[in-house]
């Protein structure tokens, strides 16, 4: 281990040697020949590769960090001050050295993203299973996963059920279940169960692969923020160097003038923001949270008033059982008896009823006979020579009590679709179903209010009556009914005029509103290229409550920038003024300028191990071949 | 037919180097590669530490640009 690493770094190791080496010899033997020659040879190695980036730049006519190093250790060799022409080589080698180092840490989270994928694929050609490398798998080839492997490419389940952790997907916890006709995604883990699936994508057309795409393209995408330090810093180098060769002209003091050609990188400023947005969506990435660029961060933390749209973004998007109200019968076997019947029946409504009949682990073997579907209606089965209806109003041949229809109409007050049980005299039971919330709905409004939003407000194409029960059971601000989607862009518009708004859908039917926001979040993004196209912030996952979270990380990254620029720039300003006033030397001023860096960069690493609950995924792989 | 018409078009080219440091680093390999003839933009991704370029490759290579990126100091480490 210690070999390994004294052999990966025996240069700058070298280096180190031959500085200490020359510090004690500069102050035993100052001026000696041993020493000059010991801090020449520290200059040539240390900074070969300085002179010859310096070459290219004279070539490319560039005035680059290189070049100007160059200049001034060569003034400095020509004075005399071989020591500080060692020192700043070697400490601008070292701080390189470094700095590569710690970048490639801010980089770290999209690199473990591509690690995620699985090197070879359980491929079944003629009856018999082969392991593969990855690369060969085509579309349409049939696959088999294991469990505890990793699902290879994007594909469809054609055989099996399975448990499927996603969470280095979409940064959710728990795994899904998964079965026949629903899609998976290539580098996810099968927990349990084994699979049988088709490959309906391969290499850069996968979801991992567009994620990766995208995280890429935002970390390169350049902020506002960015580009106003860039245009700064362009006029830094020029300006600096301007003020060598007058301070030279002036004072003819060549120490002086060469120091600040030293300083004149604003290396910790160009790299300020850029750190801090990379090591934030990276990090934002692993749980789940795609930022399309620095600029959609910063317009996330700005917020003041958010929009949501209602089914399938506050809501699951289908139906679940709210409530029974029985007469003269249990409820569960009020319950029972309607799964039993409903089992031949498709309809949503109808498989709300057969999913809580499960959930109350109520027997469901027994058939139900002579069930007739009646389109528009409900339907009729027989079960124990009884005959039962469920539906709506219509399923009746009788006319309602005055109870029941209180209770309806008292149901559906609060937004609920009701349906009607009745045996062939009278009504037995009124199932109350509506499409429920997302389980983390209610908090995140109360976190986004904690974090400061000043309005949260519901827009949905749905009733009025459906739209205020869900607005006052999660605690919105306001809500807006019955709205086209041309409506919702009017209403984001006007508010708009004195707030600053981010609308949160479900990426799919709000193209308009996407586009009017300021900032706009498509939810259960994995999988949906339009989502993930359009809109500015793309949560993979189908919890809603990461929008708080990826407020919280927003904001982070924004402080973070803020302090790298704020420390960049007094660093630039100290440097100026103590080399003016002679308190700075060359091999001072690299020294302070890399430290600089280095303190920029590890203040956005810290941006990295910013968690927020989220639990590190496993690494597992496939078994090699043999 | 189809090579002769695949051989007029541009072809776009990514290598991928070894970490780039230095934002300096990505005006030199811009200004580099693009004042290469038969190349019409050559991009750096900073954070990605990829160089985009778009060439014709008829006039000049990927290996060509391959060894213009080399010689600057960058080792390329996959060119795709």
């Amino acid at each position: 281990m210690f070999v390994r690493l004294l052999r990966k770094h025996y240069y700058i190791i070298s280096l180190t040697v031959m500085f200490v080496a020359s510090i004690v010899l500069n102050e035993l033997l100052p001026g000696h020949i041993a020493t000059i020659i010991v801090l020449s040879l520290l200059t040539v190695l240390a900074g070969f590769h300085i002179f010859k980036k310096a070459l290219m730049d004279l070539r490319y006519k560039m005035i680059g960090i290189d070049l100007l190093v160059t200049i001034a250790v060569i003034a400095a060799f020509f004075i005399g001050d071989y020591f500080e022409a060692a020192a700043v080589t070697y400490l601008f080698t070292l701080g390189h050295v470094l700095e590569k180092g710690s970048l490639e840490k801010t980089r770290s989270a999209l690199k473990a993203l591509l690690d995620l994928k699985p090197a070879q694929a359980r491929i079944l050609r003629e009856n018999e299973e082969q392991l593969v490398a990855l690369e060969e798998v085509a579309v349409n080839d049939i696959l088999l996963i294991k469990p505890g492997e990793k699902i290879p490419t994007d594909a469809v389940i054609i055989e099996g059920t399975s448990l499927v952790d996603e969470q280095m997907m979409t940064g959710e916890s728990i795994p899904k279940e998964r079965s026949v006709d629903d899609k998976v995604f290539g580098s996810t883990l099968v927990t349990s169960g084994y699979l049988k699936v088709r490959a309906t994508a391969i290499g850069e057309d996968t979801a991992l692969s567009k994620i990766i795409t995208l995280v890429e393209d935002a970390q390169d995408k350049k902020a506002n923020t960015q580009k106003f330090i860039e245009k700064f810093a362009r006029f830094y180098t020029p300006l600096i160097v301007l003020l060598a060769v007058i301070i030279f002209f002036v004072s003819w003091d060549i120490r002086l003038a060469i120091t600040m050609l030293v300083i004149s990188c604003p290396g910790a400023l160009v790299i300020a923001t850029p750190v801090s947005y990379v090591a934030g969506i990276g990090n934002a990435a692993k749980k789940g949270i795609l930022f399309k660029g620095g600029d959609a961060l910063e317009r996330l933390t700005k917020a003041d008033v958010v929009f949501f749209d209602k089914t399938g973004t506050l809501t699951k998007g289908r139906p679940e059982l709210k409530q029974i109200v029985t007469y003269n019968i249990d409820e569960n076997e009020a319950l029972r008896i309607a799964a039993l019947g409903e089992g031949f029946s498709e309809h949503p409504l109808g498989q709300a009823l057969i999913e809580e009949a499960k959930k109350r682990d109520l027997k469901l073997d027994e058939r139900a006979v002579d069930v007739e579907l009646i389109i528009g209606k409900g339907l009729a089965f027989s079960y124990n020579n009884q005959t039962y209806t469920i539906g709506n109003h219509k399923t009746l041949s009788f006319t309602l009590d005055a109870q029941v229809s209180l209770d309806i109409e008292k149901l559906e007050s609060e937004g609920m679709t009701t349906l009607i049980m009745s045996d062939s005299l009278r009504v037995i039971a009124l199932f109350a179903l509506a499409d429920s919330l997302r389980p983390e709905a209610k908090q995140l409004i109360v976190d986004l209010n904690k974090l400061g939003v000043k309005k949260t407000v519901m827009l949905t194409g749905d009733e009025e009556r459906v739209a205020r029960a869900i607005s006052e059971e999660l605690g919105l601000d306001g809500y807006h009914a019955s709205l086209l989607p041309l409506d919702k862009a009017e209403i984001i518009k006007q508010y708009q005029q004195n707030a600053k708004v981010i609308f949160v859908g479900d990426g799919i039917n709000d193209a308009l509103a996407l586009t009017y926001a300021d900032a706009s979040i498509a939810v259960g993004g994995l999988g949906k290229d339009l989502a993930m196209e359009t809109s500015d912030i793309v949560l993979l996952g189908e919890n809603i409550g990461a929008l708080s979270e990826a407020i919280r990380i927003a904001r982070k990254v924004k402080a973070n920038m803020y302090e790298n620029i704020i420390l960049a720039l007094s660093v630039v300003l100290v440097l100026i003024v103590g080399v003016i006033f002679k308190k700075v030397s060359m091999s001072i001023g690299m020294l302070v300028h890399e430290i600089s860096v280095l303190v920029v960069i590890i203040n956005a690493i810290r941006l990295l191990a910013y968690n927020l609950g989220a639990k590190k995924w496993k690494k597992k792989t496939l078994p090699k071949a043999v | 037919m189809e090579l002769e018409k695949e051989d007029t078009f541009m072809t776009k080219t990514v290598f991928q180097l070894e970490t780039v440091t230095c934002p300096s680093c990505v005006k030199r390999i811009e200004g580099t590669v693009a004042k290469l003839g038969g190349v019409t933009t050559a991009t750096v991704k900073f954070n990605a530490s990829k160089v985009e370029v778009e060439h014709d490759e008829a006039v000049i290579t990927k290996e060509t640009i391959n060894k213009t990126i080399t010689s600057l100091g960058y080792k390329v480490l996959s060119v795709k």
